[in-house]
């Protein structure tokens, strides 16, 4: 992916732990006020706040479409509605952010598209945080030759390009759904997140009340589970949660390609909306401004979260 | 990304459209016309909006759009099509025959390939010969397959028992003769194709390096090739065709989006585009003024549907009469199409010989009524829903859409497009019969003769024939036609069967493509042909 | 640290294999083959596909032709031959580079020149309304996608106020790189800025910067000397993946200005099935994905002291 997944290539190392750089996590006894310092600091940060109220918004439009407008979204009607002007005052009705080349409303469309969009970034922040936390733990833990092995693994599919790689594994399906387009992001996603975790997993590995569980002679997965997994949590949520807007980025940028999702969504509509952007630019704007807006506040819940997160930068 | 022209893939045959009158035309009714004569620079050159060919420059192994304006500007074959899609001689003097099955060709005297060999009969037969033989893997080989001797050239399997076809004989210097394996009344429109051009001596001792400096007997001649940037010809002074170039040379420049190629019209870096985006469709013809072109040319879309699948397999021709009628080719045509297509009255298109309009009736008028009666008196489309398969790079997926929601609106039954990702993921699933429901169905002509949409489309072995169409009454009726006794009457015959095709529902024509294009101010006398490809040798560029 | 080197080196030796065998299979699963791809909507002789499917060994076992291609490829530094076009992949890649690294390379300046001022100076300004300013202007740039920002760049500044070329005709005439170059360069930019920021906030309170202060030294000094050098290492990272990525990942950039370089090669090579091509390629960014990481590894020690690689 070229300009948008960046974070995939490098990303946020200031919370994953690089080979030559591990950041200190936050100590063990005090694990649970990380959690609690970190809500304190939350509650207060605005970026925070205007993120969270964002997304919660995204999500009652994801699941009850049918409460912000009574159109259907794929109705197109040529012959009254094609490429009818927005009539800004008739806020929620059908005609409010115009009609498409199709003759469809633009605000169904952006309304119905949320799913779409939100769908496919969940979907793919999921898959990837599971498999590449799975196999970030096991390299970081047991180490030695299987770290060795699972490590080079990464390396072969950091080392094809992001969006090519997907351009290819999508190009040889025969239909998109929303779940061949997860598998094929999720299918060169893992990486980070996989690197992230196996970094968190080796710092905590060396900590006392590891050992000490260790000494007591608790069971491989309790060690796991229940003692390192909670504390490598922090940097696998922030960057999960960039992620999730990179992704939904992603699925635009593929739509633009002509490899997106079949059905309505936001990349879809702004690909066909540039095709008319010299007559009719609200095809194009709206689904943009919706797309940047979502992606915005995943983001910026990402940041905010590593801010609290992060004891170094309070 | 790409463009949205299906020609570019689909074999297209060399239908540079010259006629006497267009020579004395030129396109200067603009307002400075008088100014603009006066001011020509029969050296002067120009550029023309082009691609990366896929091939060798090779005559015979070309096969989309990017080479063959190329080859067609370096190569002048025997005969040639004029706007209403008769025969004009180039190379040839005459081209005779009396049974249709064995012809004999007289060539001009006094041609010379850039090279200063002179064209010969021998030019001809031994390109023809090398370019049949399978070892030199030329990808329109299988144009020669009319030709006798073809079989044992390049049989089916096994080795190769001859390296000559022997149908092909020299007479003498300028004269030689062609015999078919069976009789074609229309062979020598077939001719006018590219792949039929005359090679030089010098091509056989490297057929490679050849591909790479082409050296051919047209009215341009090979200068440079900078791979992925440009191709350059000059005017070849030594032609003596009737087409020979009103100007320098040309210039044929690569573009990756037909957008920026307009944006450097507007600017002035580009002298010729061959194809308006989608984007600027709404504003070319005022940005451009009449430096606009908007002219049909032969070619057709419609979309098939998939007689082995389970949904067509016994269908009634009504149901699909019906659907033809539910969909509303003026509405879209003009809105979404933004006026770039002709609804289709019929499956022959405009340009070629034979082509009569309303051929299909009342099937192709859109009524909503009659659309919903066709469709229950004909046992309705089982499952009530139906898909159209289409490629993604081909900027199909609006018409598509626009032709479901028709449908849907008019009679209820459910449509959506089924996309696949590019043109070839669309083939291979056409080839190996894995279509579910329709399909999209584009056609170029390959020469100006309306056998070239009926035959081969519909035709049970025709190679163009993917959908698995078959009936034995229009099968016996086509070899019918092919076996009348002049060309007139194979036209005519063809014409009948066109007549008839409302009764099978073959296909559903949707619309006839149109060339929309444009030219800068530094040129005059752009015209296109049949084929959508500007006439090249027909510009004139102004001095500076 | 030549013990160090050869380790890595000898690591890269399975990665590499892993990459271009990954990409060989994806490509094979694709529907269609190039010689198919030449015919189009044409059958096309058969004794003429057989004939060319045996000439670029595309009828033997998928295995076989990868063990073939990576011969040809590590004992000849021959790349194969373009199905289509007949040419060796070593000319299409040697039209291609040139021009994708000048842009990369300008993008890459952009990129550094000004995501590192752009964080240095939120960086020093911590906490205050700078910092939160520099914050939103990167997160939005991140999240606006590359086709919006491109058909917006192009619109604004070529169509509406005609200041720049709306496309590149030169590819070496860096004022029409411009406006790709700041496309491809924004999100990375931001990345970069905020990388810097974080570092650099952090190091401020580190001990040695005190020191340096108390010392006495002009502000001036311990920031580029003391502050720049130790906060560089998560930017370096950063930068150094990211090389490949500019390289890799101008799909979209170059097909909106019309740049005939490595994503257009991509793009094309995918539509037509040329696997020699796109493995090539791929070959060629893996290369310098592995290269730029090692160099990366080895400027940590340059860069701080306290790392030495045994």
């Amino acid at each position: 992916m070229p300009d948008l997944t960046k974070t995939d290539v490098g990303a946020p190392d200031d919370v994953s732990a690089g080979d030559p750089a591990p950041q200190p996590v936050a100590k063990a006894e005090k694990a649970r006020s990380l959690w609690g310092d970190a809500w304190q600091d939350l509650r207060r940060n605005k970026i925070f706040i205007v993120s969270s109220v964002l997304i919660l918004f995204l999500l009652t439009i994801t699941f009850f479409p049918g409460w912000f407008t009574s159109a259907n979204p794929a109705y197109g009607d040529l012959a009254k509605h094609y490429l009818q002007k927005p009539q800004l005052g008739k806020v929620f009705s059908p005609e409010w952010l115009g009609y498409d080349q199709q003759g469809r409303s633009v605000y169904a469309r952006l309304v119905y598209g949320a799913r779409t969009s939100i769908a496919v970034g969940f979907g793919t922040t999921v898959l990837v945080t599971v498999t590449g936390g799975l196999v970030g733990m096991i390299a970081g833990y047991f180490g030695g030759i299987i770290d060795s092995v699972l490590s080079r693994l990464v390396d072969v599919f950091f080392g094809i390009p992001f969006l090519l790689g997907t351009m290819v594994v999508l190009n040889s399906f025969p239909e998109r759904t929303a779940w061949v387009v997860i598998g094929a992001l999720g299918f060169f996603g893992w990486t980070q997140l996989a690197r992230v975790m196996r970094g968190a997993v080796i710092t905590t590995k060396q900590a006392d009340y590891v050992q000490a569980a260790k000494a007591l002679g608790a069971g491989t997965p309790r060690i796991l589970f229940r003692h390192i997994l909670p504390n490598t949590l922090a940097p696998v949520i922030v960057v999960a949660t960039i992620s999730l807007g990179v992704y939904i980025g992603a699925e635009a940028t593929l739509s633009f390609l002509g490899l997106g999702l079949n059905g309505v969504s936001w990349g879809n509509d702004i690909s066909d909306g540039g095709a008319q952007i010299r007559v009719a630019q609200w095809i194009m704007l709206y689904p943009s401004i919706m797309l940047t807006l979502t992606v915005l506040a995943f983001i910026m819940l990402g940041e905010a979260v590593r801010n609290a997160l992060d004891p170094k930068t309070r | 990304m790409r463009g949205a022209r299906s020609a570019k893939w689909v074999a297209i045959a060399a239908v540079v459209a010259l006629s006497a009158t267009a020579c004395g035309g030129g396109g200067d009714d603009g307002g400075s016309g008088g100014d603009d004569k006066a001011a020509v620079d029969p050296n002067g050159t120009f550029t023309v909006e082009s691609g990366e060919p896929e091939n060798p420059l090779q005559p015979a192994n070309t096969m989309e759009s990017y080479g063959s304006i190329v080859i067609n500007s370096l190569f002048t074959g025997l005969v040639d099509y004029d706007e209403s899609g008769k025969i004009v001689f180039m190379n040839a003097d005459s081209v005779d025959t009396k049974d249709s099955k064995t012809f004999t060709v007289k060539l001009k005297s006094g041609w010379k390939f850039h090279d200063g060999t002179p064209v010969t009969a021998e030019s001809y037969v031994k390109a023809w010969n090398w370019a049949a033989a399978p070892a030199n893997a030329q990808t329109n080989s299988f144009w020669f397959s009319d030709i006798k001797g073809y079989d044992e050239v390049a049989p089916e399997s096994g080795k190769p028992k001859a390296t000559e076809l022997s149908g092909l004989k020299v007479v003498d210097d300028t004269t030689f003769t062609i015999e078919l394996t069976k009789a074609i009344p229309y062979f020598v429109y077939k001719l006018g194709y590219q792949v039929f051009s005359p090679l030089p001596e010098s091509f056989y001792a490297d057929p490679k390096a050849a591909g790479e400096k082409p050296v051919g007997n047209g009215p341009y001649q090979f200068v440079s090739w900078d791979h992925k940037k440009a191709i350059t010809v000059k005017k070849y002074a030594g032609y003596t065709g009737s087409n020979a170039a009103k100007n320098g040379g040309v210039v044929f420049k690569n573009y990756s989006t037909p957008e920026t190629a307009y944006e450097d019209l507007k600017s002035g870096n580009l002298d010729v585009i061959t194809q308006v985006a989608p984007k600027d469709l709404p504003v070319y013809k005022q940005d451009l003024g009449d430096r606009a072109v908007d002219q049909a040319y032969s070619a057709i879309q419609s979309i098939a549907p998939a007689f082995y699948s389970k949904q067509f397999k016994d269908i009634d021709p009504k149901v699909i009469q019906g659907l033809s009628r539910a969909i509303d080719r003026d509405t879209i045509t003009k809105t979404v199409l933004q006026g770039t297509r002709e609804p289709a009255t019929g499956w022959v298109a405009k340009g070629v010989l034979g082509y009569a309009p309303d051929a299909a009736g009342d099937v192709t008028k859109y009524d909503p009524a009659a659309a919903k009666a066709l469709i229950k008196e004909g046992g309705g489309v089982p499952g009530n829903a139906i898909t159209i398969q289409f490629n993604a790079d081909g900027g199909h997926k609006e018409w598509v859409e626009a032709v479901c929601n028709s449908i849907t609106n008019a009679t209820g039954v459910k449509c959506s497009g089924d996309s696949k990702a590019d043109f070839q993921a669309d083939l291979q699933a056409r080839k190996a019969k894995e279509v579910k429901s329709f399909y999209r169905s584009g056609w170029v002509l390959d020469f100006p003769m309306n056998a070239n949409f009926i035959r081969d489309l519909f035709g049970t072995k025709s190679d163009g024939n993917q959908s698995g169409f078959s009936n034995k009454t229009l099968d016996t009726e086509i070899a019918a036609a092919d076996g009348a006794a002049t060309l007139d009457d194979s036209v005519k015959a063809y014409q009948e069967i066109e007549k008839q095709l409302p009764n099978y529902m073959p296909s559903i024509p949707l619309w006839y493509y149109k060339v929309n294009a444009g030219y800068s101010e530094k040129v005059s006398g752009v015209q296109f042909g049949q084929d959508g490809d500007p006439i090249l040798t027909g510009v004139q560029v102004k001095k500076k | 640290m030549g013990r160090y080197v050869a380790r890595r080196l000898l690591q890269m030796i399975p990665v590499f294999f892993g990459t271009t065998l990954l990409i060989f299979l994806m490509v094979y699963a694709l529907p269609g083959d190039p010689v198919q791809g030449l015919f189009g909507d044409k059958g096309g002789s058969p004794q003429v596909i057989a004939a060319l499917r045996h000439e670029y060994g595309l009828d033997q076992n998928i295995f076989v032709q990868y063990f073939n291609y990576m011969k040809g490829i590590i004992l000849h530094a021959d790349f194969g031959t373009q199905v289509a076009s007949g040419r060796p992949v070593t000319d299409v890649l040697g039209d291609a580079f040139p021009v994708t690294l000048r842009l990369g390379g300008f993008a890459f300046a952009i990129e550094i020149v000004i995501g590192i001022s752009l964080g240095v100076f939120a960086g020093l300004h911590a906490g205050r309304a700078a910092d939160t300013a520099v914050l939103l202007i990167t997160l939005l740039l991140i999240s606006v996608p590359v086709f919006v920002l491109g058909f917006l760049l192009k619109w604004i500044f070529a169509d509406e106020l005609r200041w720049l070329e709306p496309n590149v005709n030169d590819p070496s005439n860096y004022g029409q790189l411009l406006m790709p170059a700041i496309v491809l360069a924004t999100a990375s930019l931001a990345y970069v800025s905020r990388l810097t920021r974080t570092s650099i906030a952090e190091n401020m309170r580190a001990d040695y910067v005190r020191t340096a202060i108390a010392k006495g030294l002009p502000r001036r000094r311990v920031v580029t000397v003391h502050l720049m050098r130790n906060s560089m290492i998560p930017v370096v990272t950063y930068l150094g993946t990211d090389i490949g990525a500019l390289l890799g990942g101008a799909v979209i950039t170059e097909g909106i200005f019309n740049i005939q370089g490595i994503g257009g090669t991509i793009y094309q090579s995918l539509v037509r099935r040329e696997g020699t091509t796109l493995v090539g390629l791929v070959t060629i960014l893996v290369l310098v994905y592995l290269v730029a990481s090692l160099l990366v590894d080895l400027l940590y020690a340059v860069l701080d002291p306290r790392i030495r690689y045994a």
